[in-house]
């Protein structure tokens, strides 16, 4: 069975699925790293924040009778972007602003220091018990069938792809388009003549954090809807593999975090399906290394054409 | 327009400016000459807030702009081309540019940016190329095109003629020129080049360890045998 095409097929459909979570909460890293040079620890934390303002706002709209499945889910969407991305802008505003022009380390230290408090407070406020939820999805479609195993693309793997290739899409054409973006890019090549530009570059770098925590958001509601089931801890493994997705694609890329997130997840569900679930995390990260050792700036990292 | 009285700027514990005074009238080109590490492009950075001067008063039409954010003091009609250039270089010509139009936004960017092109046509060949791989005078050209595109009111320049063959320094002081008589843009210019400064210059200041020195029409400045010495000799 597992030599089938079909088999294949399947695990094609799982690691992508997985790299779309991986894909949108490493974007948020590779945003960030590229504006103020600094990893924010506390980013998988803002993903699992995400999940819980999903699960809160589907319970919310269950019991205000709101069942009728887009709507529901539109809704949850937008109110968890719109509250996960005010903890984005806080966290920056309240622990990494202003630290800044201080020495990397006390930033790297205080986004530890952010990472284990949100942790706690959402146990705090949620208790440390799971959090499961009904399925929201049923159903899918059948690609393939071969004695008896049938490949099938349900309809939630079916939105989480669709969701995840138009959020990508919307987000590449922000940074490469509007002036928003040019911003960010400015500000991430040379901040002090960004401001001599008239650039705020203060409330660039917040809104670079807005942008980071909406995508994590969204891989927040995926988990859930793919898992149906969170707790506070689910942002550590989560965010260190979108981390290692950063990096593999090159960190400060933007299409570098998409492909290495899918890559990421791509090998998880490989490895899985082919050699032992034991050892999928170490298969990553062996990957990332081998990378690293080949090309230091990661897959797509930018090759810099400076000339002074 | 712009008055600076007593400034005092320092980097850790060395003072760069120690206690500058300047002064420049709305229409005018005013030059600042002086000897490497003078505190010329420091006093040029004052002005725009980073650093900031620790101590004295900056006057921009009246209003104290000391303390005032970079990017405020900028949209108040302040731009810089500054020291080293610095073209954004992973990104075109042609977003430095749209970059330049940030703080009047992109209403006239068409227009504006027609304006550039016709001071410095290989700029619009080159408009898609990306800045990091311009010539040093291409980048040049595109650092003063881009302090234009927000429309000043005041120019601060810095050393525009650095590196440049003689014929793209004369072409770079007629821009000068130009966007002073015609637009009416008052300009403060840093240079080396004392004696093309100092020609094209109503008045010039003469700066050096961190102080003013002298200052007075270019024309007494030109002809002032310390400066001949210190700043003129060996040609031009
Ligand atoms: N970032 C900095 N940190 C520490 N010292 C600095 C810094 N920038 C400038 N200085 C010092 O301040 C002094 C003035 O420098 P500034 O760049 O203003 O000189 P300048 O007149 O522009 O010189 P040049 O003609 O070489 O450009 C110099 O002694 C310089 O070493
Ligand atoms: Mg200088």
């Amino acid at each position: 069975m597992q030599g089938s095409f079909e088999y294949f097929l399947d695990q094609l459909i799982n690691g992508t699925t997985l790299g779309a979570v991986y894909g949108l909460i490493a974007i948020g890293y590779t945003l960030v790293y590229g504006i103020i040079g600094m990893i924010n620890f506390a980013h998988g934390e803002i993903f699992m924040i995400g999940a819980f303002i999903s699960i809160i706002c589907f319970l919310i709209l269950g019991a205000a009778g709101i069942t009728w499945i887009p709507l529901a889910l539109l809704i949850v969407l937008i109110m968890t972007m719109l509250f996960t991305a005010i903890y984005g802008w806080t966290l920056e505003r309240v622990a990494y602003r202003p630290l800044r022009g201080t020495p990397r380390l006390a930033a790297l230290i205080t986004a530890i220091g952010m990472s284990i408090f949100l942790q706690n407070y959402v146990q705090l406020l949620q208790s440390a018990r799971n959090k499961p939820m009904q399925p929201v999805f049923s159903g899918g479609i059948e690609l393939m069938q071969s004695n008896d195993y049938i490949v099938s693309l349900s309809y939630l793997q079916m939105f989480i792809m669709s969701l995840t290739l138009v959020l990508m899409i919307v987000f590449s054409l922000v940074i490469a388009r509007t002036s928003l973006g040019r911003a960010q890019r400015a500000c991430e090549q040379d901040r002090g003549m960004a401001s001599l530009l008239g650039i705020n570059v203060d409330r660039t770098i917040s809104l670079t954090f807005v942008m980071g925590a909406m995508l994590a958001s969204v891989a927040g509601l995926i988990f859930l809807l793919n898992y149906g089931v969170i707790d506070f801890f689910i942002g550590f493994l989560a965010g260190v593999k979108a981390f290692t997705a950063a990096v593999l694609g090159g960190i400060g890329s933007l299409p570098g975090a998409m492909l290495g997130g899918l890559l990421i997840g791509l090998i998880e569900a490989f490895w899985s399906g082919y050699f032992t679930v034991e050892y999928k995390d170490v298969a990553a990260f062996g990957i990332l290394v081998l990378v690293l050792i080949f090309r230091p700036t990661g897959l797509l990292g930018k090759p810099d054409i400076e000339k002074v | 327009m712009l008055s600076a009285a007593g400034i005092h700027t320092f980097y850790g514990n060395i003072e760069a400016l120690r206690g500058v005074d300047i002064d420049v009238k709305q229409g005018e080109i005013v030059t600042l000459i002086g000897a490497n590490g003078a505190g010329k492009s420091t006093l040029l950075m004052t002005i725009c807030g980073s650093p900031r001067a620790r101590q004295g008063q900056i006057l921009f039409d009246g209003v104290d702009i000391t303390s005032a954010p970079t990017y405020e003091i900028i949209r108040m009609g302040i731009a810089q081309s500054p020291e080293g250039r610095r073209i954004f270089p992973r990104m075109t010509v042609l977003e430095n540019l749209q970059l330049g139009s940030t703080p009047i936004g992109d209403d006239h960017f068409d227009e504006d940016v027609e304006r550039v092109f016709k001071l410095f046509p290989i700029l619009k060949e080159r408009q898609e190329q990306r800045g990091g791989t311009l010539s040093g005078g291409e980048q040049q050209m595109l650092a003063i095109g881009r302090s234009l595109m927000s429309r000043p009111r005041l120019l601060l320049l810095d050393e525009p003629s650095l590196g440049l063959a003689p014929l793209i320094v004369k072409q770079i002081f007629e821009v000068i020129k130009t966007i002073n008589e015609q637009e009416g843009v008052t300009v403060f210019l840093v240079e080396q080049n004392a004696y093309h400064a100092l020609r094209l210059a109503h008045r010039g200041y003469v700066m050096a360890n961190g102080r003013i020195l002298m200052s007075g029409t270019g024309q007494e400045l030109l002809a002032n045998e310390e400066i001949r010495a210190a700043y003129l000799e060996g040609g031009h």
